[in-house]
């Protein structure tokens, strides 16, 4: 049987693993990625596509700033269009202890790129005159933004392609064998590739691959929650999330110049991880319904003519799994993105080719790391 | 036929929740009323009869004749039924299914939500009309063969004072004869069928003589009246203007030449598509249909579908139409007293078993004869809208394929969004898999089929919550 080999071998064709695979061939690697379904099918599709950094965990914003800087880039770096406006973001809040909170995030030194503006009473309501009279106040993120996910997770995939990357979709990895210096990947279709560093990039299903190299990591699976409305005159530039630490709130809505109005928050499902489906709670929309009318009153009238979920990987401390593993030399990690990976796709895809062509990054990624869940997961399977 | 046992906890009744009050939903609740079960019955409109016998709203008095025509005396008898069972089972009018969950259906009525919990659930959805698209038919005027039929049945309203009638099947003729009767100007009749398949599938379509006089009757009557009826055309464009709506129909005859029909209306159809959502929703597995060369239930004889506790019946389930959607309504109910354990009379089994027989030897005849012009996918220029409510080219969804790979029915519409709009691919998404399929180079079965998902209907962001 002849064996495939490249440089680097990529488990997963998210938006991870298919940025990553083009960044490593911009940087001469040759790459294999290797995705069980279609790329981009789980979360990398179906989330609500935010292009936002503030309110992100302070230690991941200079990620941020890198993937920001690369979104900017796009459409000549991919020679694509994902639909990217940088038209501002919102982040609202309902009670005053929370618009300190708010100030106090735009005052750090991390969010200093961010331009974020604190509004409040009447100037909030002058600016955003659409907004529930129960908002009181925001922070306002000038150059944050939104794109389209169902676009970016394959248009990185066909211009890494394009690059020379080889992407097999419909490809299910069956073993993964650590063999000398290099890596040995079977599939189910009885092919087998090899590479001597392996990018696992497989987002909900990333720690079964991981736990089989030892490094098991507490991952939970969650659906999120999207609908959207049918198309209106396009009004609502502006990304507007709620800032709040009652789920229920948890509300966030975009307008597309196509009109239409997309929703996401509140409850999220259990993903059938057998039958690869997630489905969308009815009373997850229901609740958006009643914070929609709350957050902009204006919206009574619309229609939701669709509602849709997909497979996200959750980690306890709402951090991923980014870097090497701290176990295996020539083997890295980029998953369990915990439902906030959409805007850092690009810069993770960067950083990850960088450290692997390069064996470090310029870019902090230590808090990401995998060997935080290494004292945990050893005591509890001694306690198993 | 294999029953499925249902376990119901002792010493309470089952919940029997049946979806649309038309034929088979009818028939169902009766049967099942009968044997001494008391069903909910779930309908979006506001009156029973489904769109078969749809009942004209309070206030109109047009009489059976007049209404139903040649099925009037049938659909006097549903209504009758229905009357008597109204009083005795839970009848929930105006009520939309958006969304299920295992065991409970989310329903909106008159803008207040509820759910309503079920140990057995029987679909009797129906079924909407199959299109396809050709240049200009998103331009106003242009008409479902069934949203033509509705504005007359319900409303007593012709949808133009100079009507086309294109597409094939049998509601192509009833339709237009309901539209002459009522008075309108049917400017002509054009059926992309040809003589040919018509004569090859009379073997077939004998299996019900009287149904089968009925169409020639209907076709007779055009003809009497000097309707203009073109068998075997290829539509070519609708013309028209933003303004003003459609103007002018053209077409090429079977000999080839070019026709322009006159009009300021066109009723588009070509037979009927199943509404399959709810059981998509519930995770019932559909299967490709060669004879009518789309996605079905997978259903047993009887109408059982993958999912334990789940039903379907009528047309929403194989179609069959209005007679076959009785017995099918009868059947289903048969089928679930036996997996209730209760008493089931074999000879009535075994009656509509046969009856049911025979409408789908007649099925089969139909598509035969009006068969779905898949041909005409691939013909469409890349200038015509396959996505009205989107908006969206034949061209568009062809480089989707060519240029992004997308040779998969739902890669297709995330990347294009045909499919995505208020319709939720009804008017799309059986064409949009043709033009897919055709562009791939593969058969339309390899491409799969759209999703169903929630909201069934669109739900208003008005809509407000009640205790269950």
């Amino acid at each position: 049987m002849t064996v495939q080999q490249s440089d680097v071998l990529i488990v997963g064709g998210g938006l991870m693993g298919s940025a990553a695979a083009f960044f490593l061939r911009q940087r001469g690697q040759s790459v294999t990625l290797l995705e069980r379904d279609q790329i981009g099918q789980y979360a990398s599709g179906v989330n609500f596509g935010n292009v936002r950094r503030q309110g992100r965990h302070l230690g991941q914003l200079e990620l941020a700033n890198r993937s920001w800087a690369l979104w900017k880039r796009l459409p000549e770096l991919i020679d694509d269009d994902l639909e990217f406006i940088a038209s501002g973001h919102m982040r609202v809040c309902y009670r005053e202890d929370e618009i300190a909170e708010l100030a106090a995030y735009a005052a750090a030194p991390e969010a200093r790129e961010l331009d974020l503006k604190i509004y409040r009473g009447r100037e909030l309501h002058e600016r955003f005159p659409f907004l529930g009279p129960d908002v009181k106040g925001g922070s306002y993120a000038p150059h944050d933004g939104h794109a389209n996910p169902r676009l970016a997770a394959p248009a990185f995939a066909r211009a890494a392609a394009r690059a020379g990357a080889r992407i097999e979709e419909r490809t299910e990895v069956s073993e993964v064998q650590k063999v000398g210096g290099g890596f040995l990947v079977s599939t189910t279709d009885g092919r087998q590739f090899s590479a001597e560093r392996l990018l696992i990039t497989a987002g909900a299903w990333g720690q079964k691959l991981s736990e089989q190299f030892g490094e098991p990591v507490p991952l939970d699976t969650n659906g999120p929650q999207m609908a959207v409305t049918e198309p209106v005159p396009y009004a609502l530039p502006t990304v507007i999330g709620v800032y709040t630490k009652i789920p229920e709130e948890v509300i966030y809505f975009r307008q597309i110049p196509r009109g239409n109005i997309i929703i996401g928050g509140g409850y999220r499902s259990k993903p059938d991880m057998l039958t690869r489906r997630a489905q969308v709670e009815p009373r997850s929309i229901l609740n958006q319904i009643q914070q929609m009318r709350r957050l902009l009153p204006g919206v009574g009238n619309l229609n939701i003519i669709r509602v849709w979920s997909g497979i996200e990987g959750y980690l306890p401390d709402s951090l991923p799994i980014m870097g090497p593993s701290g176990q295996v030399d020539g083997l890295y990690y980029a998953f369990g993105f915990c439902g906030h990976g959409f805007q850092l796709g690009p810069g993770v895809g960067d950083v990850m080719a960088e450290l692997i062509a390069t064996g470090s990054t310029s870019t902090s990624i230590e808090p990401f790391s995998i060997r935080r869940f290494a004292g945990t997961t050893a005591q509890r399977s001694k306690a198993s | 036929m294999a029953t499925a046992r249902l376990n119901i906890p002792s010493g309470t009744a089952p919940r029997v929740v049946i979806v649309g009050a038309g034929p088979a939903g009818t028939r169902c609740a009766e049967t099942l009323l009968a044997a001494g079960l008391v069903p909910t019955l779930v309908d979006e409109n506001r009156r029973d009869g489904g769109q078969i016998y749809r009942r004209q709203p309070e206030g109109f008095r047009r009489d059976y004749a007049t209404l139903y025509g040649s099925e009037a005396h049938k659909a006097r008898a549903l209504h009758d039924s229905f009357d008597r069972l109204r009083p005795r089972i839970d009848y929930r009018p105006d009520t939309l299914v958006w969304n299920l969950t295992p065991g409970q259906l989310c329903c909106v009525s008159q803008g207040r939500h509820f759910t309503l919990d079920y140990d057995a659930l029987i679909l009797c959805t129906g079924a909407t009309d199959r299109l396809m698209p050709l240049e200009g038919w998103q331009l106003a005027g242009t008409y479902s063969l069934g949203g033509a039929q509705i504005a007359l049945k319900a409303q007593s309203v012709s949808i133009g004072h100079r009507v086309v009638f294109m597409g094939s099947g049998p509601l192509l003729y009833l339709v237009a004869s309901q539209y002459l009767k009522a008075g309108a100007q049917v400017a002509a009749v054009l059926d992309t069928s040809p003589l040919g398949k018509r004569i090859a599938a009379l073997p077939k379509l004998l299996a019900r003589p009287g149904l089968l006089w009925t169409g020639m009757k209907l076709l007779a009557q055009l003809c009497l009246a000097r309707v203009p009826v073109h068998l075997g055309i290829q539509p070519v464009r609708v013309l028209g203007d933003a303004q003003g709506g459609v103007s002018l129909v053209q077409v090429k005859t079977a000999k080839g030449d070019g026709l322009d029909v006159e009009c300021d209306a066109l009723a588009l159809g070509y037979h009927l598509r199943p509404e399959t959502q709810l059981a998509d929703l519930a995770g019932c597995r559909l299967a490709f249909d060669p004879a009518s060369s789309q996605w079905l239930l997978e259903l047993d004889e009887a109408g059982r579908t993958s999912v334990s506790g789940v039903y379907a019946a009528g047309d929403g389930a194989k179609i069959r139409g209005a007679d076959g959607a009785e017995h099918a309504g009868r059947l289903v109910a048969l089928a679930l007293l036996e997996d209730l354990q209760q008493p089931v009379n074999a000879a009535e089994l075994d009656e509509q078993r046969q009856a049911l027989a025979v409408m789908d030897q007649f099925r089969l005849g139909l598509a035969q004869a009006f068969p779905w012009p898949s041909a005409q996918a691939k013909a469409l220029p890349d200038t015509a809208i396959v996505c009205r409510c989107e908006m969206i080219s034949a061209g568009e969804l062809r480089r989707t394929v060519s240029e992004k790979g997308a040779c998969e029915v739902n890669r297709a519409k995330a990347f294009s969004r045909v499919g995505m709009g208020r319709c939720q691919g009804r008017y799309c998404s059986q064409a949009g898999a043709e033009v897919i399929a055709a562009a791939a180079g593969v058969a339309v079965q390899e491409v799969g089929r759209q999703r169903g998902q929630a909201p069934v209907k669109p739900l208003s962001m008005l809509t407000g919550e009640v205790a269950p």
